[in-house]
């Protein structure tokens, strides 16, 4: 058995692609429900009913998808011009406490229709500040981002944790290491009454959908792409690779700051060390899944968070731990990675 | 004749609908030279391929001493004697000639490793076939020419009696070259049985006693070195005769590019010491060198990716100050790069994208890529540039090296420029593609381009340019006529000596 080169990849195929990985995924996962001793096709339909049994559970998988939309885009963005941003969880983080402490401290007073603008401006340039600093040294000393921007993870959560056992500990929190909440005035608007689903999905589709008209049309789009693909070649036609790469470091940290305003803003109202259960992680999971194209994130983002809740619900009536949604999760990264293979390879005997 | 050391019959090898080779056979004789000839994809390397056992052939054998060799299986081609040198290296840069020779040749298993017995045993065959190398010198150390000799020594090492060279001349300098082709003619004399790969029709005539000739994967000839001639050769390789364009007489008009004691430098280095020259319109300018003394920095200069230190360049003849990209296209400068596939284009990236990559701000309004303007664009190159294998949104990697360098020709010879650089436009390509290339510049010249010629061919420098410069440790010769050169006097030149000669510069 041995490995050629596809020439042609069809279309069907690409598309056919992360189905494929997810299906297979979820038969390897089966083998393990099965080995904990549950029925296979139960447990699937029961994820399938936590994760949008109710309206309350849908409400719940689409406010699980959108801070998972915003940091999948944010891999891919980075991704797609081969910038390995590996730091979105620290960067979620930061954009958190800075509208959290903007929020509490500084713009409390303003009303919604001026705060909220101006705290998803001020997420999301922390976010950007965060990217910024390993792509200079990427950029100035050939530093590799992989680690710098993985290593600044630790550095922005346990920032982040002095910071909310300190000076912007809430004082009514018992003891708890937690920050003040942000003003009424930053709440981000429900879309749906009695639920949590909040504004940010809107904000996380029209970014999906922005990102992808800007990838797809525009100079800054063909050019980040040649900038990834072959940067020497970039650099020959002309391609201006360091403004470029700045560009689309802001536009990735940016979103991941982003995802961790709109969760302070639309769902948690203030910033603890469980802010994000490593969304930033699974944003490249998700990325992966998408295959790096951004309406496929959105796609991707569903499935996870399908994936997640739903399990949260499966494990409480069937007795299997909902670990298995880490695991699927996991699993579906790996399968598309081999998938992603097969579509540029076919085996021959 | 002896029996044959190595037998191939009837191969044949289909990729989707691409018959690679069809039903092709090859007998090799002890201490015989055979050339493998043939153009880009007519299916050279696939035979050599099966023949190593990388591919398993669709129909076929391959015989060693008379016994069949299990197909697929390159272990077992090692083990009967075949060594095969690739035109890309297979050595790790980070570990020593030693252990790169040694590498695979030991058990896992075993306690420690044999190093004595191993460096007696290199040092050996390097004595025997007079390929010197510090065994204990650092792989990425050594020049290219250097790194072929220890892939040979690889080779040997595992007792090859049958050696396989694919295309070993692609990344020579000439000296290398000639150093390579004694060695392997001392090779011969000793014993063993070679087949090299070869597009160029001097080396094979001047090294092979046996040509193979394919074309379209089908075995179309086998000659005799000694009863066959090059015109001969080309012919068979190519199916059809072949001449190459020559230079017509012509009046250059005004100077249009000017350099005054420019020099660059880089990695603190000095990569062009105080050069001077003047190119005018309608005329070829040739810069001839060895690769590695300033050419591609001249060329990376001129293309606007490296800045000069000091100096003066006039274009149009208004000085200029630091040189981007954008304004050399914008002044209507094409550029033909050295290295098409990592400078010239991207090949994930659509024929169109590559196209208009580097014209952007014509194929671009508020920031919006024009895509039906650049499919158009890639359209007329295609057809004006006889780009085969493509259409304007076929991914570029799917294009055959020749069709890729018309496509990058293509993009900058549509619009008419007046300045055309083109750094070793021929390299790599077949006798057919090289005909095409010349073709093209010649029509630009004659259309009043100016043209900057970079090579290290003699062939192509003498019969496109009309004066010619020699670049040799980053300095550039004075001009001479085209007329006044032949290949001693530019191999002088070439190799620095022009200020004994008489000053009847240009």
């Amino acid at each position: 058995m041995r490995f050629e080169r596809r020439e042609h990849r069809p279309v069907a195929l690409v598309i056919a692609t992360p189905i494929i990985a997810i299906a297979a995924a979820l038969a390897i996962s089966g083998v393990l429900i099965a080995l904990a001793g549950a029925p296979v096709w139960e447990a699937y339909w029961r994820i399938l009913k936590g994760a949008f049994g109710s309206r309350l559970s849908a409400t719940e998988t689409l406010t699980r998808a959108t801070p998972l939309m915003l940091t999948g885009l944010a891999a891919a963005v980075a991704f797609r011009a081969r910038l390995w941003n590996i730091g979105a969880e620290g960067q979620l983080y930061l954009g958190g406490i800075v509208v959290a402490a903007a929020s509490s401290h500084l713009l409390g007073g303003l009303p919604a229709i001026l705060q909220i603008p101006a705290l998803l401006v001020l997420g999301a340039l922390a976010g950007m500040v965060l990217l910024l600093v390993p792509l200079w040294l990427r950029l100035r000393f050939s530093v590799d981002e992989v680690v710098t921007t993985l290593l600044l993870n630790f550095v922005a959560v346990l920032f982040v944790s002095m910071l909310i056992d300190t000076v912007l500990k809430d004082p009514a929190a018992f003891g708890w290491p937690q920050s003040q909440s942000v003003a009424d005035g930053a709440v981000l608007p429900k879309l749906l009454s009695r639920s949590r689903l909040h504004l940010g999905l809107v904000l996380a589709l029209v970014f999906a959908v922005l990102l992808h008209l800007v990838q797809s049309r525009t100079v800054f789009g063909l050019q980040s792409r040649a900038a990834g693909l072959n940067p020497q070649a970039a650099v020959f036609a002309g391609v201006p690779l360091a403004r470029t790469l700045v560009i689309v470091a802001c536009i990735s940290g940016g979103l991941a700051g982003l995802a961790g305003a709109v969760e302070v803003m639309g769902v948690k109202g203030y910033v603890t060390t469980d802010l994000s259960p490593g969304y930033g992680y699974s944003g490249i999971v998700v990325a992966m899944l998408a295959n790096l194209h951004p309406l496929g994130v959105v796609l991707a983002a569903l499935f996870t968070a399908t994936m997640f809740v739903g399990a949260d619900g499966m494990s409480r009536s069937m007795g299997i731990p909902s670990y298995i949604a880490d695991l699927t999760v996991s699993l579906s990264l790996l399968t598309m990675l081999v998938a992603v293979f097969f579509t540029q390879y076919r085996i021959r005997r | 004749m002896t029996a044959p050391v190595l037998d191939i019959v009837d191969v044949s090898k289909r990729f989707g609908t691409n018959l690679a080779n069809d039903g092709i056979s090859l007998s090799l004789a002890k201490g015989e030279i055979v050339a493998l000839l043939g153009e880009n994809g007519a299916g050279k390397t696939t035979l050599m391929s099966i023949l190593f056992g990388h591919y398993v052939p669709d129909s076929g054998k391959v015989l060693v001493d008379g016994t069949p060799l299990p197909p697929g299986k390159p272990r077992a081609a090692i083990r009967a004697g075949i060594g095969m040198v690739h035109q890309h290296f297979s050595l790790a840069p980070n570990l020593t000639v030693l252990e790169n020779v040694t590498t695979g040749t030991e058990s896992l298993w075993s306690p420690r490793s044999r190093r004595g017995q191993a460096r007696a045993k290199l040092v050996d065959i390097a004595q025997r076939f007079g390929l010197a190398v510090d065994p204990d010198a650092r792989l990425g150390d050594l020049s290219v020419g250097e790194q072929q000799r220890v892939e040979i020594l690889k080779a040997l090492y595992n007792d090859a009696r049958i050696l396989v060279l694919d295309e070993p001349t692609a990344v020579l300098t000439q000296p290398e070259a000639e150093t390579l082709f004694s060695t392997l003619k001392d090779m011969a004399r000793q014993g063993l049985s070679l087949i090299f790969i070869s597009h160029k029709l001097d080396e094979v005539m001047a090294t092979a006693d046996r040509v193979v000739v394919l074309r379209g994967g089908r075995h179309v000839a086998d000659r005799k070195t000694s009863e066959t001639s090059k015109s001969e050769l080309a012919e068979l390789m190519v199916g059809r005769s072949v001449a190459r364009p020559v230079r017509e007489a012509s009046a250059p008009g005004a100077t249009v590019l000017e350099a005054v004691r420019v020099t660059v430098r880089s990695g603190g280095v000095d990569r062009l010491k105080a050069v001077d020259f003047h190119l005018r319109a309608g005329e070829v300018l040739g810069i001839i060198g060895v690769s590695g003394n300033g050419q591609g920095t001249l060329a990376q200069f001129l293309s606007g990716t490296l800045a000069r230190t000091s100096g003066e360049l006039l274009l149009f003849g208004k000085a200029v100050d630091h040189l981007t990209v954008a304004d050399v296209v914008a002044a209507g400068i094409g550029r033909i790069p050295e290295d098409r596939n990592k400078d010239g284009a991207i090949g994930e990236m659509a024929i169109w994208e590559n196209a208009v990559l580097e014209r952007l701000p014509r194929f671009a309004k508020y920031g919006l890529v024009d895509r039906s303007g650049g499919l158009t664009f890639a359209g007329d190159i295609i057809e004006q540039f006889d780009v085969r294998g493509g259409t304007p949104t076929t991914r570029t990697r799917l294009l055959s090296g020749g069709n890729m360098q018309k496509l990058i020709l293509g993009r900058n010879l549509i619009d008419r420029p007046r300045i055309l650089l083109a750094a070793q436009p021929a390299r790599g390509l077949d006798e057919g593609a090289i005909a095409a290339v010349h073709a093209r510049i010649l029509e630009a010249r004659a259309a009043g381009t100016a043209v900057l010629l970079m090579s290290e061919d003699l062939d192509e420098v003498m019969a496109l340019a009309d004066r010619i410069q020699a670049i040799v440790g980053g300095r550039l010769s004075p001009p001479i006529r085209s007329e006044d050169a032949d290949r001693r006097r530019l191999g002088l030149m070439m190799a620095g000596e022009w200020q004994t000669e008489t000053r009847d510069a240009v």
